[in-house]
Order: structure tokens, then C-alpha cells, then sequence
């Protein structure tokens, strides 16, 4: 196991401080919802941080492949509608093994006809028509799927398993969809694979937010099962109102008299609930990180560790010693948008919703990608740090915003335009914050602020 | 032949006139990520905020003129205004250049490196002009809003088609025509065009004859201005002005520019365009245009349309990654000014 140097054990209390001092000052409500966030952020960071950090590899579909977790999470634990399953369930299979079909067909004549110009022509007749075929099928079915009580239904439903298993599913998601991505693009130079793979994320999301059978699109899939329990069985559950009881004895002991005291106690009852469901969530996160982050490290600092910081630094000398440079980086994007994908159904898992069209490119790719910078490429725990702390300064720049702008404008009137408009954009000043902290980094301490550790061995 | 006809009409009115427009302030914007990529050597990211950034400049000007009765007449107020949009943007773009870029390229940094900046650049002005103009939607085009409208002409031909025109459109277009003819003019015949297609061909060769590079970068800077405000406003012109709508539209515009080949210039243009009209013409449904070709015997039940209108980002990242798979180096090789 690693050993932590001492600013790391620095920046592991500053993020511990953090939370604390929020929690005496906004409450530990706030405090817990921003942890639970800043966890999964940095696990993506940490996904993404193992391609470019370990390989160099440059990841710009962090958002599609969160899209895959959050639709895992939807076909794992939603219950299965067999409405929507009789209406159009054959139609849909008719047009998959359809689809099989002219893929075999198609890799048939690839094999077989070996002059090309016969062979494109084959394969785009091949195609054209098959593609005419399955449509109709396709079409039909999902019209049907669709039409089946639209309000609340209208998609195929999952399989109704507990959400938690959604975790992996969504791992192996967002993995099938990085080996497809790596196998048609990874070939390109750094700055194209960029451009390709925010575009083909972007894809991604389009296709779940209209193909409605299978995620419902634009409607949201809502009322999701939660791995912990639900605040309102909490507060009716005796061994929960004993141990808030137990817990408040002295301040409950202050009050005599006895419906002041049920009040109190039913108020401490209904916050504790919150608190406990965030904290739960937060154990079960915390505990999904450290797994990731154990494994990491125990990846970064194995043979197969060094041989990717090898083809990281010098490809064509890996290359010399023979190492199959394609076939790593296909393994490292692939196992990157994995660990992605596992955010993704957390993500999804912690909001009980799915919400297509919240997925968006700045939101969803490019701060993941100012985490990775500022916390450091290269470096898990720094992947950690930065998740933490953009995070953090994501959520808390509008309060300090808002402190900024009244301490600038003291002298004028509280109706002045200038200071009203300014009050008005305090959301936007974050990502100016989100912007400058980027370019301060970059310029200043272009490792991140717990750069990789050189190692000689 | 009456029929023959409307079916022509109705493919110039939802397909080759939408197309020629957009396909322009594609082709503007393409032209501007070229620029930057073939003489500063990176992907910049931050290239539809600035286009954003000139068109706000713009709207605001607008405003002002606007509100001093200040117009001209039947074309939109917002010509009068683009002059100042373009210097703003002409100095948004060299004091991020002055204050970010410059450093990393006496650095001698790797292409990825200045991409991220880029990004950082990107936050920033998203964040100026969010703050500065909030996040609605803005209509800002005045004046006379359609050349011929769709009565007019059935009325003028007899056919059963109309053929709208809106005066944006052939705003655009004629802008268009005009600022690529004065970019080619440049790069081809003037001394300082040439230093800079010497530069992007070979740079340690154009310092040794004594090219100021400095000087290269500089007037790339004013070029792409000049070209992103021009394109921002024209979009925004033409549909309506809406920020968060340019982050979207970087996607295209690097499409197009890569289709065509990065860093050609006549690449950018003509990849604008094939991005254009390829999410327009797969994404149309043709239902009507065959109910006039064919007898009615054979007239089709469906839309005829190949993918709805909600994959149109796909269709244009679709042709990216089949030209990148076929022909990496794009339709006409880029590199090279």
C-alpha cells in the first residue's frame, strides 16, 4: 500500500475541514448533500484521470458515458412493464435479430468479395435495405411501446432488481460503449480524438433523449428505488426515534414540559431522517470509492502501471520494446469510462431520477475535466482532491458571490441597477470562478496541485 | 410540369435556401477554428463564445441605436452595430491571446495543453457574457423580416408552393460571399496574407526569412475577429440570439472544419456547407416533395424521412467519424493555409 507524504495528509484534512466548517455554518444537511456529490465527482474524476493521467489518452465523452450509467440504473431497477413488453417486445426482437443479421451479412461480404468497388457497392445495397426492413419492424414496435399509457408508462421498464446492482451494470455499459468508440477512434491524434468523442457523447445523450421506448427521453424516468431507506419509514421506526432520543437525552432532559418536548423531539426526528439517508448514502459512496482508489493505486504502481506511463511518455520507444500501444489504449480508455460509468448510476441512484436532457457538455465533460487538471493528472489521490474541491467551489461560489458583490456595492443604494443586475447573474459568476481557476492552474502549477509522484525504480 | 415545378419550389424553400445560410455562418465559423488551428496549431475550443461574445457586442449596440432612433430602414439595425461588435471582439480576442495564449506558446506547449486553455478561456467568457446578458433568448433582427413571403409568391407564379425569403437569409449570404472573397484576396495577393500561408506551411522556415511571428499571430487574431463576430451575429440574426446556443454549435463548426480538412481554408468553407446540407437533407421529410413527383398511385404513406429532426447533431458527427475513418486528413488536405 502507499505511503501519503505530508501535503497529502495536508489536503486530505483540508477537504475533512471543509465539510466540517460547512456543516457548523449551513447545517449538516447541506454539508452531506455536498459530500455525497463530491464522491461521485470523484470517482469520475478518478476515471478519467486513470486514461489521461496513466496513458495520456484524452477522454471528451465523460458526459455520454455518465448517460450510459444513468440508463443502467433505469433498466436495472425500474419494474418491468409487460404491457409495453407484449405491445411491441416481438416487433423489437424481430428488428434486433434483423440487425444481427445484416451485420453477419455485412462482415460476410467483407470477407468474401475481395474487389473493392464490388464490395462497396454490395455493402451499401446491403445496408440500404436492411436498414429499410428493420425500420419498419422497429417502427411499428416502438409506436406501440409508446402508445402504452404514455402518462406515466411508455417505455419498456427494467428488470426490476435493487438499484445497487445498477453500479456494475453501468460500468459494463459505458464500457461496451468506450470499446466501440476506441475501436473507430483511438487511432486519431490527441486534439481529434477530443473533438470525436465530445461528439460522439453528444450522440449518446440524443439517442437516449428521444428514443422514448427505451428511456422515456425527454419525459424522465422519476420514483426510482433507493438502496437505504426512505425518510418517512425512518421517522415511524421505533429503533430510529429511540436512537434520536438517545442521542438528544441531554437536551430533551432540559425541557419539562411534555408537548413542548414531542415537539422538539418530532423536529429532531424529521431532521435526523434526512441526515441519515444522506449518510448513508455517503457510507455506501465512500465505500465504492475506496474500492476504486485501492485498486488504482494498486493498478499505477503495478508492471502494467509503469508500462502505460511508458507509452504515456514515449510511444514510439514503448512501441520499439514491443508493447501493443493500440491495443493498451484501448484497454485504458475502455476501463477510464467504466469507472465513468459507475458514477453515472451512483448519480442516478442518488437522485432517484433520470433526466436525459440534463446532461450537458460543460456541466457533465468539461468540469470533470478541470477537476483532473486542478486535483492533479496522474495522481489518484490528487483525481480526489480536485473532485473535492471544484466540486465544493461549484456549489459554495454563489453564496460567496453574493458576500463578494455586497461588499463591493456597499455604497450604493439597494435599488441601484447595477447592483440588482449583478445579484441577478450571481449563478454565472461560477463558472468565471470554474474558468479562472483552470487558467491559474494551468499557468502556475501545470501538475495539479498533487502532481504525480516520479518514481524511479 | 405544374407539379414538377412545386417540387422544386418546395426543395429551395426547406432545403437549399436554409441550407446555403447555414451552411454560411458554418462555413464563417469553420473558417475562424482553421485559422487558429493551421497558425497557432491548436483546437480552440473557446470559438463559439467569442462568436456569442460579438453577437452580444452587437445586440447591445443594437439596443443603443435602437433606443436613439438610429436605423436603416428596411435592413436590420443590427448591420449598423456589427462594425463595433467586430473591434470588440477584434480585442476580446487579442487581450486572450496577450494574457493566456501568448505564455504557452513561447512555452512551446503541446497542442492538447493550449486545447485546455482553451477551455479555460471558453469558462470565462461564457461566464462575461452570461452575467452581462443573462441566459434568455433574444430576438434582435429589425427592418424588413422577409424579402418575398410565401403569399406573395404564389400569388406572383400561380404555383401551389409558396418560396419564402427572409431577408437574413440573403444577408448572410451576400456577407458571406463578400468577407470570403476578401479572406482569399488576402491570403493569396498581399504581402502579409502571404507570410501567413509561410508560417502555417512551415514555421521554423518563415522565421529564418524573417517573418515576425509575432506579428503572424497578430493579424490571425484580427482575421478570426472579425469572422467569428460576423458568423455569430449572422446566426444569431437568422434564428435568434441565445448563449447557451454556441457552445452547441462549436460541435458543427469543428466538424466542418475537419471534414474539409483543418487548416485549409477553402476546406472550412466547403465543409461548412456539406455539414449543412447533410443534417438539413437527411433529416427532411419528404413526403411532400414525392406527392408532387410521383402519380398518385404510388404516393408514399410515411414521412420519407430518413432520421427525425432530433438527430441532427448526430448526423453532422456522423460524417466527422466516417471522414476520419476514411480520409483523416479530410476532403481537401489541411495543414496548410
Amino acid at each position: 500500500m502507499m505511503k501519503f507524504e505530508r501535503y497529502e495528509w495536508l489536503a486530505i484534512t483540508i477537504m475533512i475541514s471543509l465539510f466540517i466548517f460547512v456543516g457548523f455554518i449551513q447545517g449538516w444537511s447541506v454539508s452531506l448533500v455536498i459530500l455525497n456529490m463530491c464522491i461521485i465527482s470523484a470517482i469520475m474524476t478518478m476515471g478519467v484521470n486513470i486514461s489521461w493521467g496513466y496513458a495520456g489518452v484524452i477522454n471528451f465523452g465523460v458526459m455520454g458515458f455518465l448517460a450510459m450509467g444513468g440508463l443502467a440504473a433505469v433498466l436495472v431497477s425500474y419494474p418491468p412493464i409487460t404491457e409495453s413488453w407484449q405491445a411491441g417486445g416481438r416487433g423489437l426482437g424481430i428488428s434486433f435479430a434483423l440487425l444481427v443479421v445484416l451485420v453477419i451479412a455485412v462482415m460476410y461480404i467483407n470477407k468474401t468479395v475481395i474487389q473493392k468497388r464490388n464490395r462497396y457497392i454490395l455493402n451499401s445495397l446491403i445496408i440500404f435495405f436492411g436498414i429499410l426492413i428493420i425500420r419498419h419492424f422497429y417502427l411499428n414496435a416502438t409506436h406501440n411501446i409508446e402508445d402504452v399509457n404514455p402518462a406515466i408508462a411508455g417505455f419498456l421498464g427494467g428488470l426490476g432488481l435493487p438499484i445497487i446492482f445498477s453500479w456494475i451494470v453501468g460500468g459494463l455499459f459505458a464500457a461496451g460503449v468506450a470499446f466501440v468508440i476506441g475501436k473507430v477512434a483511438l487511432g486519431l491524434r490527441s486534439d481529434y480524438l477530443a473533438i470525436v468523442t465530445l461528439g460522439i457523447s453528444e450522440i449518446v445523450v440524443s439517442v437516449l433523449k428521444h428514443e422514448e421506448w427505451l428511456s422515456r427521453g425527454v419525459k424522465n424516468v422519476i420514483g426510482l428505488k433507493r438502496p437505504v431507506p426512505y425518510e418517512i419509514d425512518l421517522q415511524n421506526a421505533d429503533w430510529f426515534i429511540n436512537l434520536v432520543t438517545y442521542l438528544n437525552s441531554s437536551k430533551l432532559n432540559n425541557i419539562i414540559d411534555v408537548t413542548d418536548r414531542q415537539q422538539v423531539l418530532n423536529n429532531l426526528i424529521i431532521d435526523g431522517s434526512g441526515i441519515f439517508v444522506k449518510l448513508s448514502y455517503a457510507i455506501l459512496f465512500l465505500i465504492v470509492m475506496l474500492i476504486i482508489f485501492y485498486f488504482a493505486n494498486k493498478a499505477q504502481l503495478s508492471p502494467w502501471g509503469r508500462m502505460m506511463r511508458a507509452i504515456r511518455d514515449n510511444e514510439t520507444a514503448a512501441n520499439a520494446m514491443g508493447k501493443d500501444v493500440v491495443k493498451q489504449h484501448l484497454i485504458i480508455f475502455v476501463i477510464g469510462a467504466a469507472i465513468v460509468g459507475v458514477a453515472g448510476a451512483m448519480l442516478v441512484t442518488l437522485d432517484g431520477l433520470f433526466t436525459p436532457s440534463g446532461y450537458r457538455p460543460l456541466r457533465f465533460t468539461f468540469i470533470i475535466w478541470i477537476m483532473v487538471i486542478v486535483g492533479g493528472s496522474g495522481n489518484n489521490l490528487g483525481a480526489i482532491f480536485g473532485g473535492f474541491v471544484i466540486w465544493f467551489s461549484w456549489i459554495e461560489a454563489a453564496p460567496l458571490t453574493t458576500f463578494i458583490i455586497n461588499l463591493l456595492t456597499i455604497g450604493l443604494e439597494p435599488t441601484n441597477a447595477l447592483k440588482l443586475h449583478l445579484l441577478d447573474s450571481v449563478p454565472y459568476f461560477r463558472y468565471l470562478f470554474m474558468g479562472l481557476i483552470l487558467l491559474l492552474i494551468l499557468r502556475y502549477r501545470p501538475k495539479g496541485i498533487i502532481p504525480e509522484k516520479v518514481r524511479h525504480s | 410540369m405544374i407539379d414538377f415545378l412545386n417540387s422544386i419550389i418546395v426543395l429551395l424553400n426547406f432545403i437549399i435556401i436554409p441550407g446555403i445560410s447555414y451552411g454560411s455562418q458554418l462555413a464563417l465559423g469553420a473558417l475562424g477554428v482553421t485559422f487558429v488551428y493551421a497558425i497557432l496549431r491548436f483546437a480552440n475550443f473557446a470559438h463559439g463564445e467569442i462568436m456569442s461574445f460579438g453577437a452580444m457586442i452587437t445586440i447591445l449596440f443594437t439596443w443603443f441605436f435602437q433606443s436613439q432612433n438610429i436605423g436603416l430602414g428596411i435592413l436590420p439595425t443590427a448591420l449598423l452595430a456589427l462594425p463595433i461588435g467586430i473591434i470588440a471582439t477584434i480585442i476580446l480576442c487579442i487581450i486572450s491571446d496577450k494574457f493566456v495564449f501568448q505564455y504557452y506558446r513561447y512555452q512551446k506547449s503541446v497542442p492538447v495543453v493550449l486545447a485546455m486553455v482553451s477551455i479555460g478561456v471558453m469558462f470565462v467568457i461564457n461566464a462575461i457574457i452570461r452575467i452581462i446578458i443573462g441566459t434568455e433568448t433574444i430576438k434582435f433582427s429589425d427592418g424588413q423580416k422577409f424579402i418575398m413571403k410565401a403569399k406573395q409568391f404564389k400569388i406572383m407564379t400561380g404555383l401551389n408552393e409558396g418560396l419564402a425569403l427572409k431577408s437574413s437569409q440573403v444577408i448572410t449570404i451576400l456577407i458571406t460571399v463578400l468577407l470570403l472573397t476578401f479572406t482569399f484576396w488576402f491570403l493569396q495577393k498581399t504581402k502579409t496574407g502571404k507570410s501567413m500561408r509561410a508560417f502555417s506551411d512551415n514555421e521554423d522556415l518563415a522565421l529564418l526569412s524573417g517573418i515576425n511571428p509575432d506579428r503572424v499571430v497578430f493579424t490571425t487574431w484580427i482575421i478570426v475577429g472579425v469572422l467569428a463576430c460576423v458568423a455569430g451575429t449572422l446566426y444569431g440574426l437568422d434564428k435568434s440570439y441565445k448563449p447557451i446556443i454556441y457552445l452547441n454549435l462549436v460541435l458543427p463548426i469543428f466538424a466542418s472544419a475537419i471534414v474539409g480538412g483543418i487548416g485549409s481554408p477553402f476546406g472550412a468553407v466547403v465543409g461548412g456547407y456539406v455539414i449543412a446540407f447533410s443534417e438539413i437533407m437527411v433529416t427532411y421529410a419528404y413526403k411532400k416533395f414525392f406527392v408532387y413527383l410521383l402519380p398518385s398511385s404510388m404516393e408514399p404513406t410515411g414521412l420519407v424521412q430518413l432520421l427525425s429532426t432530433d438527430y441532427k447533431f448526430a448526423v453532422s458527427f456522423s460524417i466527422l467519424v466516417i471522414v476520419l475513418l476514411i480520409r483523416p486528413s479530410g476532403i481537401f488536405k489541411g495543414k496548410v493555409l
